[in-house]
């Protein structure tokens, strides 16, 4: 942990009296928890707000009695204490009555809870895997036939966000709107449908939550968690990680596009196709157009996949962070040696690290270029050109 | 048996205490014990309190201007682990170790080589846990709850944390059943167990607490360990494992825990009114009986720390209910203790401050906690800031409150000499405020939806976060400035005590002189039944 | 020796010996953590620091027998060993009862869920499609690959009758102890040893049998964790048990303990019934149901 230099120190004292002085102009002064976008979110906060006035009005009590006490019965003014120190009509009385309060409170707080249990009758259904430290959505859709005709897509940090929030980066978070709030592909739904969200992870145990939608829930690998919303206006909601799940847990963000139905279904086709998952006329998918595979190519998709699944710990420059025991890649024994250790640690990961077993997790065509992207990059010049096949084959 | 004489060498009579080092390595004796566990504390409560420093530090303002998030995330771990397992109970032994034996009436406690072997212990296990912090890999970072699979990703600091966890619970067992033996064996004649002094009784029951939970910690750690090294897979799906298990078994420690941490503040609060408000203690029985069913109902609430893993509705219901109820012998304590101040004749000294402020700021954290118990609400609350204030309020102006104010209520009697009244009274003045502008922001922090355990956030959050940096600081201050008045006070002070200390003290340990002699009731005193001294 | 009884309750005065054991769990708690992390002398540092612990047990306890057997214990002192000891054994079923708890756990709810069953009818569908677990098992995966369980009858079930009748060979030795007759005491302690040992040679040898015949290690998956989790910490307590015996028996051969003050005899007898009971508990859940 080392100090920053003056500079740094000025900059940040200026900052400290500019905010004091302005954060009475700042109007989004938030105190407390959203009513939301849902009918859920809605009750959770009124919820909240019962709560909140029986606390204040216990409070007013308790207090006042403690006050007036303290004033009254100082030494100065009540030289001699009272005798007593015991009443059972009292006791019974104060013991009884926070019972009753307990239960005004517990019966609506049930009602809530079943009904954010109730998962029946939902319209989609996403899976969503939290991936240190990244979201991945997964869309199951089916056509008329049974036909499968999901996609999905990962969900990371803004490049912009991700740039600033690096440790002295000497980059000015205010700059940014939404600043580790925003992500590069939002969740998109569909405004007044119910939307059933399959939580489960690939590593550790991640938490989705959008406060608007008054949802939480832990996304724990090997199990499923399931919750849902209806969102009833559409507009951009944005939510966290909560669950700490390592280095970057406050860097994975949530970002959900709520659009009229209509949109979402463009949307949606606009994924499909993308995807290759349209059925053609014969109502067989459609293949992607056959790419060539080359060097080159395998390159570029190679550091566009780098930049996504791997930079975050073995850094863009393949230089690793040896002070989180993030190993280098560049030079590395792993990368420049023996292809099927490569593959791998890369296909199976290592037990007990952060290295998790990528696998599962992307398609052949990907884990191939991603590792001839390592093996030629950063002079890691071993010429390798790793084919989709080889991958298949090491699996 | 020449070598049983020598080791045994003068038992009858008490013979000066070893001198330099030796005295404080080889020492039965429970004063001298209990003043190890109280340095010790507050060395811990220093170095936990430079950790809070810097996370307080790094979350001044939003970007990453000091730590990599790594490190946060150790500070926040370490900083846990010291403050609960470093500070907070240690600290609670310490006052259990002086001031126990002379509260009952009886000669030391009931294990005496063993209650120097529980104190030991710590200094070993925190050197384990600290010796990570200069590893390459750095020290533990997935929060002092260590929940797998994150927890299996530590580095070399992995068997270490695991260790020096298990070599607490040692030294929690053995100094809990010193507590018990010693309350159950060795009260003085006709002290019976109804009239016991609060702080005898709160600490039984945290002491029943203790040996009831902490083994379970350990067979937590210990299923982490072999899911590590020895490829079991308790906490993996694949072999038939759940991740949550872990969590179930960690809270069934965990909420107990919290009420180790705060039972024996509860008994400090019932003996400081008391003398400040010159009134016995409201309705005692009720207090009793209160802590018991407070005790009791800890076994059956642990799950509301995990309202969000997805239990069956049944589970949430259920921990929803028993949770709430325990709102119910929570309130009749503090209501008891403003009847106790009701028609007394109130003075307000420092121990008196820490108490008064501990019964309002507690109370405010009860009732976060009562809206935390809420199911669906705690979807919203769990794991943002909210909780972070929740849990800060029971804990600092909270337990830490009342370790200051049982601090102040005894130094005249183990110092022998007065502090100062008015160092005091800055120290608490500087406390209390700057404690609320450290956590009272931090609840609407959680409610706008700030996550815990997050180095950096967004700018909608910079202000309060600020504001709660600025109360850190100065709530840390004061406490290197609480150190002072401890010194001070030990140098001479403000003047001698006397044996009766506090006008209105009421109790066996203000029959010794102060500061008490190395050696109390060897000839246990005699209660009778209109003793002024306990409770009838 | 004289028993003549003290008025006073004993307070010991200055112990090396707590000092020495800090040192033994800081050592061995060293050592061990960087073995496990693969340090190549540390083995050793670990060893080093079991032989403090041990060190320091031989000395303390004997401190306590000669003390005990100089008379310094009055009714006062043995009134704080056995609430201490009550206690100790409290805390040591707790810490099984955190295995016991993962054991129903896996049983009652994760593998039931991990098949689809209560609110994870998804889990099953999405992650481990096919699964239908039933007891015992390695997981959806299973982990370690197939074995075979361990039956409740055959060795399991003489291990039960060993446990059983030595609880009773140390009874019959107590009932003796307090009815003054030495050489029954003797006799039924020795048989209480030797079917001590005799269990802990019979589980090492299910062990090996378990390991190397029916593929049944501490890797397959939750039915092997829990499985060598509960008996093999059982296994541990067994041993520590038949040593305390065996130091027991010595004692009682050097014609230690009197009818009416025996209190290291009765502490070890409770310790042992406790691992009796331990016993019963994991014969019915992990071999049996």
């Amino acid at each position: 942990m080392c100090f920053t230099k003056l500079k740094a120190a000025l900059r940040w004292l200026t900052a400290f009296a500019l905010s004091a002085a302005s954060s009475s102009a700042l109007a989004d002064y938030t105190l407390n928890m959203p009513k939301g976008a849902t009918d859920i979110s809605g009750e959770v906060y009124g919820l909240h707000m019962l709560l909140f006035w029986v606390c204040v009005g216990i409070g007013i009590v308790v207090f006042s009695a403690m006050i007036v006490s303290i004033i009254l019965h100082r030494r100065s003014r009540n030289p001699e204490p009272a005798k007593w120190h015991h009443n059972t009509t009292v006791e019974v009385i104060w013991t009884t009555i926070p019972f009753i309060i307990l239960i005004v409170v517990a019966i609506p707080a049930a009602r809530t809870l079943i009904k954010m249990e109730d998962f029946r009758q939902s319209d989609i259904s996403i899976k969503v895997t939290g991936i240190q430290w990244k979201w991945k959505y997964d869309y199951l859709l089916h056509d008329e036939n049974g036909q499968e005709r999901g996609f999905g897509f990962y969900s990371t940090l803004d490049a912009e966000s991700n740039r600033i929030r690096q440790t002295r980066s000497g980059l000015d978070p205010w700059s940014k709107e939404n600043y580790l709030l925003e992500v590069d592909n939002p969740l998109v739904v569909p405004v007044g449908k119910k939307v059933r969200l399959l939580l489960t992870a690939a590593d550790v145990i991640h938490a989705w939550w959008v406060p608007e939608f008054a949802v939480k829930k832990d996304a724990i690998p090997g199990y499923i968690n399931e919750i849902w919303f209806r969102v009833t206006k559409p507009g951009i909601y944005r939510g966290q990680c909560a669950e700490l799940c390592g280095r970057d847990h406050a860097f994975m963000p949530i970002v959900v596009h709520a659009v009229p139905e209509e949109e979402y279904e463009a949307w949606v086709r606009e994924q499909q196709e993308k995807a290759g998952v349209l059925a053609s006329a014969d109502g067989e998918a459609a293949a992607a157009e056959p790419q060539e595979w080359n060097m080159e190519y395998a390159m570029r998709q190679g550091e566009k996949v780098y930049t996504q699944m791997c930079a975050s710990c073995h850094m863009a420059t393949g230089e690793g962070l040896a002070a989180a025991g993030y190993p280098a890649l560049k030079g590395s024994a792993i990368a420049t040696g023996d292809l099927a250790a490569h593959l791998d640690i890369v296909l199976h990961g290592k037990p007990n690290t952060a290295m998790m077993a990528f696998g599962g997790l992307m398609s052949d065509e990907d884990i191939a270029a991603v590792v001839t992207y390592e093996r030629n990059a950063w002079g890691n010049d071993t010429g390798d050109l790793v084919e989709p096949s080889d991958i298949a084959a090491a699996r | 048996m020449s070598t049983t004489a020598e080791a045994i060498h003068g038992h009858d009579h008490h013979h000066a205490p070893l001198t330099g080092w030796r005295r404080w390595v080889f020492t039965t004796n429970h004063k001298d014990i209990g003043t190890m566990y109280l340095l010790f504390s507050l060395t811990m409560f220093i170095i936990g309190g430079a950790f809070a420093m810097i996370i307080r530090l790094e979350l001044f303002q939003p970007g990453m201007q000091f730590v990599q998030p790594d490190f946060f995330n150790q500070m926040t771990t370490m900083h846990a682990l010291l403050m609960v397992f470093g500070a907070v109970m240690p600290a609670w032994v310490g006052f259990a170790n002086w001031m126990i034996p002379l509260q009952i009436g009886a000669p030391d406690m009931a294990l005496p080589r063993m209650n120097n072997w529980s104190f030991w212990i710590l200094p070993a296990a925190f050197t384990v846990l600290l010796s990570t912090l200069f590893f390459d890999s750095g020290a533990p970072a997935s929060g002092w709850t260590m929940y797998p699979p994150l927890m299996l990703q530590t580095g070399d600091a992995f068997p270490f944390a695991i260790f020096a966890v298990h070599m607490m619970g040692i030294s929690s067992i053995m100094g809990a059943i010193n507590v018990i033996a010693t309350v159950l064996n060795m009260r003085a004649p006709g002290m019976s167990l109804l009239k016991m002094p609060m702080f005898a009784w709160t600490w039984l029951i945290t002491a029943y607490l203790l040996i009831a939970v902490m083994p379970v910690l350990a067979g937590a750690v210990t299923m982490l360990l072999t899911d590590r090294f020895f490829g079991t897979t308790f906490f993996t799906a694949a072999g038939g494992g759940d991740p949550v298990l872990y969590q179930h078994v960690f809270w069934f420690f965990g909420h107990p825990e919290v009420y180790i941490m705060i039972l024996p503040a509860f008994g400090i609060v019932s003996e400081v009114i008391p003398t400040f408000a010159r009134k016995k203690l409201f309705g005692y029985h009720a207090m009793v009986y209160a802590t018991a069913a407070i005790a009791f109902l800890s076994f059956i609430v642990w799950a509301h720390h995990m309202f969000t893993v997805g239990m069956p509705f049944s589970g949430e219901v259920f921990f929803m209910f028993t949770t709430m109820l325990i709102s119910v012998p929570t309130g009749v304590k503090v209501f008891n203790w403003i009847a106790t101040m009701w028609k007394g004749s109130m003075t307000f000294e420092t121990p008196m401050l820490f108490a008064l402020a501990f019964v309002f700021l507690f109370t405010i954290g009860g009732f976060s906690g009562l809206m935390l118990a809420i199911a669906p609400a705690d979807f919203q609350y769990h794991d943002t800031y909210f909780v972070v204030a929740h849990f800060h309020y029971v804990l600092v102006p909270g337990a830490v409150f009342a370790l200051m104010a049982a601090t102040y209520y005894w130094l005249p009697k183990w110092t022998g000499n007065m502090y100062s009244e008015k160092l005091g009274r800055i120290h608490f003045w500087w406390s209390a405020i700057s404690v609320n502008l450290l956590f009272f922001p931090q609840h609407f922090l959680g409610l706008a939806g700030m996550p815990r355990r997050i180095p950096d956030y967004s700018t909608q959050f910079a202000d309060f976060n600020m504001w709660s940096s600025i109360g850190g600081f100065a709530f840390g201050l004061a406490q290197l400035f609480f150190i002072y008045v401890i010194w001070h006070t030990y140098r001479g002070g403000v003047g001698k005590a006397t044996a009766q200390v506090w006008e209105g003290a009421h109790g066996l340990e203000f029959r010794v002189p102060s500061p008490a002699p190395h050696h109390t009731w060897d000839e246990p005193p005699v209660i009778r039944e209109d003793d002024q001294d306990v409770h009838s | 020796m004289a028993h003549a009884q003290h008025d006073k309750y004993y307070v010991p005065h200055d112990s090396h010996w707590p000092i020495v054991g800090s040192v033994g769990l800081l050592v061995t708690a060293l050592g061990v953590s960087n073995w496990l992390n693969g340090g190549s002398i540390s083995k050793f540092v670990f060893f080093a620091g079991l032989a403090i612990m041990a060190y320091m047990i031989i000395g303390w306890f004997r401190n306590v027998i000669q003390e005990s057997e100089a008379g310094y214990y009055n009714e006062k002192v043995g009134g704080s060993f056995r609430w201490g000891m009550i206690w100790f054994i409290f805390s040591e079923v707790m810490f099984f009862g955190a295995f016991f708890g993962a054991l129903f756990y896996a049983r009652q709810y994760s593998i039931p869920w991990l098949s689809g069953e209560g609110n994870n009818f998804f889990t099953n569908i999405l992650l481990w499609t096919g699964f239908e677990g039933s007891w015992p098992t390695a997981g959806p995966a299973e982990i370690g690959g197939e074995f075979e369980p361990m039956e409740a009858l055959g060795l399991p079930m003489w291990n039960t009758l060993i446990l059983l009748t030595s609880g009773m060979t140390l009874t019959v030795a107590h009932h003796a102890l307090l009815e003054g007759r030495r050489t029954m005491v003797n006799l039924g302690l020795a048989a209480t040893v030797a079917l001590g040992f005799l269990f802990v040679c019979l589980q090492a040898y299910e062990y090996v049998h378990a390991y190397t015949e029916m593929n049944l290690t501490m890797g397959s998956g939750i039915y092997g964790s829990t499985f060598y989790m509960l008996t093999g910490f059982h296994g541990v307590h067994v041993t520590v048990g038949a040593i305390m015996l065996t130091v027991i028996l010595g004692r009682t051969l050097s014609g230690h303990f009197t009818t009416d003050n025996h209190f290291g005899f009765e502490a070890v007898a409770w310790y042992w019934h406790f691992v009796d009971v331990v016993w019963l508990g994991l014969y019915l859940f992990v071999y049996w149901l």
